[in-house]
């Protein structure tokens, strides 16, 4: 009797797992970036409720999502400093941007409020090179006539922890200073050179000692700058003009990209060109097999992005981000996803 | 009544069955008891070998100079520990120097000079306080005690024992509230409770009968203290203080928000630097290849660090016991 009601019960867990089994399947797996998170969790919310295909993204940075995949535990990748064309062809993988975003200088000055500071890329530099160490060196000043700089030390943030917002902030600043280029380099983290500089762990940690340390500078991505009201700097771009963080002139970078130039579509945003564009502006790109090992999850995916490409513009914008223009995503969908097994 | 009745010999068969019985239990109960002690120890190399195993690049191309090294650079992969060995010991020693002054101080008034009715409350508070998880005192130690600490604390040290020779430098530089004298102080408050219900629970065992004989000959409290119930109870009181260390050594969440996250090595205390856990929680999810197996090199040195710290401690309590005559 106790022996047969054993069996019922462990024929009732089997079956209750095949049941469900098709069902937990279904939910899209994908690791990498923290940078466009809070958009791919909110577009995965909107196409839960639509389709009832869960995304199980875990946000645990691009390095990570890169071996995840490689390791192949996840379905896709998401990276913010693209992998090189040759290890794509190497692992056989695709690569293609999915959003864009940006990376602004912040700071906090007794006074100032956000856009009161102007500022090139290349003093910039030197302010985290720490060789303009007080707020009134002439450099500064002579950026923001009439302005009252007051002689305090400057104080650099950064990010203690590898952070696709770093390589970006590090690649700009690569390309617009030659000394921080020879001395430093371009990075998920580098060595900081300022002799006064604190780490700060994840965009919210340098957000939060930016707010707390008086005179101090560091840089966060765009939505941290504004949620916490950080006072960001209007950065000089390429084309000589002092432009101001937001979606356009986030999109204004983007504009003149050649997407295809590069292999695997790894463009470098910053110091792009347009009298609109931002400096430091980001893709954040999506790796998947082309010859996938699960074809339907592989499928599920493509179906996910498709959505998110066609109706994920509003959600994306709301956040801060820039969506990919719909010429790009045609391109995307003709030349990349065409390469993927169906 | 003899021996062979047949009576006698069924108990004694039964006797015989149940001894039996009794042995098999007794072998199955040592045997298993065994095997979850060896599993400890397996996981223990296992740990061991799978963080040599993984570090093994770094030793490879920076051999026993990466303890020495003072160098941290990802994008030349250029590394090395001393850094973060510094950081983790100053840190850690930083706690002890306040942490175990101040919960020698709170064990000796519960148990020797506390009224009856605060023991308890007072007691529990402690507890408590053992239990709050670190991320907690992280928090608490960045959003509250840092601004502080900046505002208030290093200006006063700055201006007294900053302008005492020798230990000067220590409290120079630029005063942002984080840094490794901040970090010692959150990482006295977490050891702080540790140590104090320690300290309490082995004064409490000392016979009471030792404690009235020396108030009897009319020693005062610290007399008591100092010659009854430190000798009595110094095994249990080192062993305390090294459950101290060992979580001050190891602390991660809590160093991480307020020691500065800055690899470099200054004369001041006030400076940010870092500590090996720090620096693993910060860099070990975007670490990747080579930059990876030096993490990895990192964690094995703390596991070193630790490991020399509780032999010392063994050593300390076997040469104390030698000394008495045990």
């Amino acid at each position: 009797m106790k022996r047969q009601f054993l069996k019922t019960v462990a024929a009732a867990a089997l079956a209750s797992m095949f049941a469900t089994g098709p069902a937990l399947a279904a939910d899209i797996t994908g690791a990498g970036a923290t940078f466009p998170f809070p958009v791919y969790s909110k577009w995965a919310e909107d196409y839960k409720k639509l389709t009832g295909t869960g995304l199980n993204y875990q946000s645990i940075g691009s390095s990570g999502g890169i071996r995840q995949i490689r390791a192949k535990t996840v379905t896709f990748g998401a990276t913010d400093a693209p992998v090189p064309g040759n290890e794509l062809d190497r692992d056989g993988m695709v690569q293609f941007p999915a959003i864009i975003g940006g990376t602004v200088p912040v700071f906090n000055l007794d006074g100032f409020k956000p856009g009161d500071l102007r500022i090139t890329g290349a003093v910039l530099a030197e302010i985290f090179m720490g060789t303009i160490s007080t707020w009134n060196d002439p450099k500064i000043a002579a950026l923001n006539p009439g302005k009252a700089l007051p002689r305090q030390p400057i104080t650099v943030v950064h990010r203690a922890d590898g952070s696709g917002t770093t390589f970006n902030f590090t690649d700009y600043l690569s390309v617009v200073s030659k000394p921080w280029a020879d001395q430093v380099g371009k990075g998920a983290a580098v060595k900081w050179p300022a002799a006064t500089s604190v780490g700060g762990k994840g965009n919210e940690g340098v957000a939060a000692n930016v707010s707390r340390i008086k005179g101090s500078v560091g840089y966060v991505e765009y939505a941290y700058a504004k949620k916490n009201n950080i006072p960001h700097m209007l950065l000089q771009n390429r084309d000589g003009k002092f432009v101001a963080p937001d979606d356009k002139t986030f999109a204004a970078a983007a504009v003149g990209a050649d997407w295809f130039s590069v292999p695997g579509m790894g463009v470098s945003l910053v110091d792009a060109k347009g009298a609109e564009s931002w400096p430091i502006s980001t893709a954040s790109f999506i790796l998947m097999y082309k010859q996938p090992a699960d074809k339907a999850a592989s499928n599920e995916v493509l179906k996910f992005f498709e959505w998110a490409f066609q109706n994920g513009d509003k959600a994306a914008l709301d956040l801060e981000y820039v969506p990919l223009p719909d010429k790009l995503v045609a391109d995307i969908r003709s030349r990349v996803w065409s390469q993927i097994a169906r | 009544m003899s021996l062979d009745s047949p009576a006698d010999a069924r108990s004694d068969a039964r006797v015989a069955a149940v001894a039996s019985k009794q042995r098999w239990q007794d072998f199955l109960f040592h045997k298993v008891t065994m095997l979850f002690s060896l599993l400890v120890l397996a996981a223990l190399m296992g740990i061991i070998v799978s963080l040599l195993i993984n570090a093994w690049p770094a030793f490879q191309k920076f051999g026993l100079n990466f303890v020495w090294r003072v160098e941290w650079d990802i994008v030349n992969e250029e590394f090395g520990a001393a850094i973060a060995i510094v950081g983790t010991l100053l840190s850690a020693c930083i706690a002890l120097l306040l942490a175990v002054p101040l919960a020698f101080g709170i064990a000796l008034f519960l148990t020797e000079t506390c009224p009856v009715w605060l023991r308890r409350p007072l007691g529990t508070a402690i507890e408590l306080l053992a239990a709050v998880p670190s991320i907690i005192y992280g928090m608490f130690g960045l959003f509250i005690f840092a601004p502080l600490f900046a505002e208030y604390g290093q200006p006063a040290l700055q201006s007294t024992l900053g302008q005492m020779p020798l230990i000067g430098p220590l409290f120079g530089g630029a005063m942002n509230g984080i840094g490794i004298l901040a970090a010692g102080i959150v990482l006295a408050f977490m050891v702080l409770p540790f140590i104090a219900a320690v300290m309490r629970d082995v004064f409490e065992i000392v016979p009471p009968i030792l404690r009235e004989s020396a108030y009897g000959l009319g020693c005062t409290t610290w007399e008591v203290v100092r010659r009854v119930v430190l000798p009595y109870t110094q095994k249990g009181v080192i062993g305390g203080i090294m459950l101290g260390l060992g979580r001050a050594l190891g602390e991660t969440m809590a160093v991480t928000f307020v020691i500065g996250n800055s690899q470099r090595l200054s004369a001041s205390l006030f400076s940010p630097g870092s500590s090996i856990a720090s620096t693993l929680a910060n860099e070990f999810g975007e670490a990747a290849d080579f930059h990876l197996s030096t993490l990895y090199a990192l964690g094995f040195m703390l596991f070193v660090i630790t490991f020399v710290v509780l032999a010392l401690a063994k050593l300390m309590i076997s040469r104390a016991e030698k000394a008495k005559g045990f």
